[in-house]
């Protein structure tokens, strides 16, 4: 089945991203950047979906938007945030900031505009619907990745010990 | 116009660019540590999205060069940054509730333990 609209949609949930970062990182209030956090990661599950990329997206949403995202909302609720929010919110050094980021945007502008033709240009190809998607990774995952699978789950093991140990009053 | 109207992987590689512009500049220029965190993740969001995007491209390749609809490495990386990102927020988060325990505040400008 060939996609219906796809220009549409992809400016639509591209702004709908980018709307969301940007209130991510303009917000005084921790619990509304989480929010606005949540709302991008949904826009960008959705872009997953128009990449052909269901299982990626059904992990975006289940382990970003339900896991990670109720971990910041949880810290956000033990740690005050009033104090915070009365106080200005830029750090000290925000000038020199804005000036690595205007230059990394700089940087952007000219990768993207100079080397428009060394990126992949032409239309995205449909050949991805032919072969199941969760087949394909967990093939990829448990064959060729193994290795990095195991390691993947003994850093999950580190940061769980980590985790317990930062936040524990006392060991 | 017509290429406006034409989605292409580089419609999503600068998609991807902006994502990690706005999650650089609140990293770097944000007070709040949790603040400073979200941005770190979307930073990751953007890296993901690249991959999923140059995934599905190499999807389309011939499978002579290591293509095909099964070469699905894009995503199988994308699932290893998320798996990072949860142990990144994970280990984060403890070292903000420690450093709130000992300092009352979530401001990076008097996180100067170290600093001398």
């Amino acid at each position: 089945m060939a996609p219906v609209a796809t220009p549409f949609f992809f400016y639509l949930f591209a702004a709908i991203m980018l709307i969301g970062g940007i209130a991510v990182i303009t917000r005084r209030n921790p619990v509304h950047s989480a929010l606005a956090l949540i709302v991008a990661l949904l826009a960008q599950a959705s872009l997953y979906l128009m990449l052909y990329a269901p299982f990626v997206a059904g992990v975006q949403i289940i382990l970003y938007a339900g896991g990670i995202m109720v971990l910041f909302l949880f810290v956000i609720m033990l740690v005050s945030i009033e104090r915070s929010m009365k106080e200005r919110q830029f750090n000290s050094q925000w000038v020199m900031g804005i000036v690595a980021a205007t230059a990394l945007g700089g940087l952007f502008i000219a990768v993207y505009t100079k080397g428009k033709d060394i990126f992949p240009d032409r239309a995205l190809p449909l050949s991805a619907l032919e072969a199941p998607n969760t087949q394909s990774i967990a093939t990829l995952l448990y064959g060729q990745y193994m290795f990095a699978f195991e390691i993947a789950s003994l850093l999950l093991l580190v940061a769980i010990i980590g985790a317990v140990v930062m936040a524990k009053k006392r060991i | 116009m017509e290429s406006m109207l034409h989605i292409t992987t580089l419609h999503y590689l600068v998609l991807g660019a902006a994502l990690f512009l706005l999650g650089v500049i609140g990293v770097l220029t944000r007070r709040n540590v949790v603040i400073v965190l979200m941005s770190i993740e979307l930073i990751l969001n953007a890296v993901n999205l690249n991959l999923v995007a140059f995934s599905h491209y190499w999807q389309g390749m011939p499978a002579r060069l290591g293509g095909g609809a099964t070469a699905v490495h894009g995503q199988v990386f994308a699932i290893f940054v998320i798996t990072d990102a949860a142990a990144e927020a994970a280990v984060g988060l403890g070292i903000l509730i420690a450093f709130f325990r000992n300092k009352e505040t979530v401001n990076v400008d008097e996180i100067n333990l170290l600093k001398w």
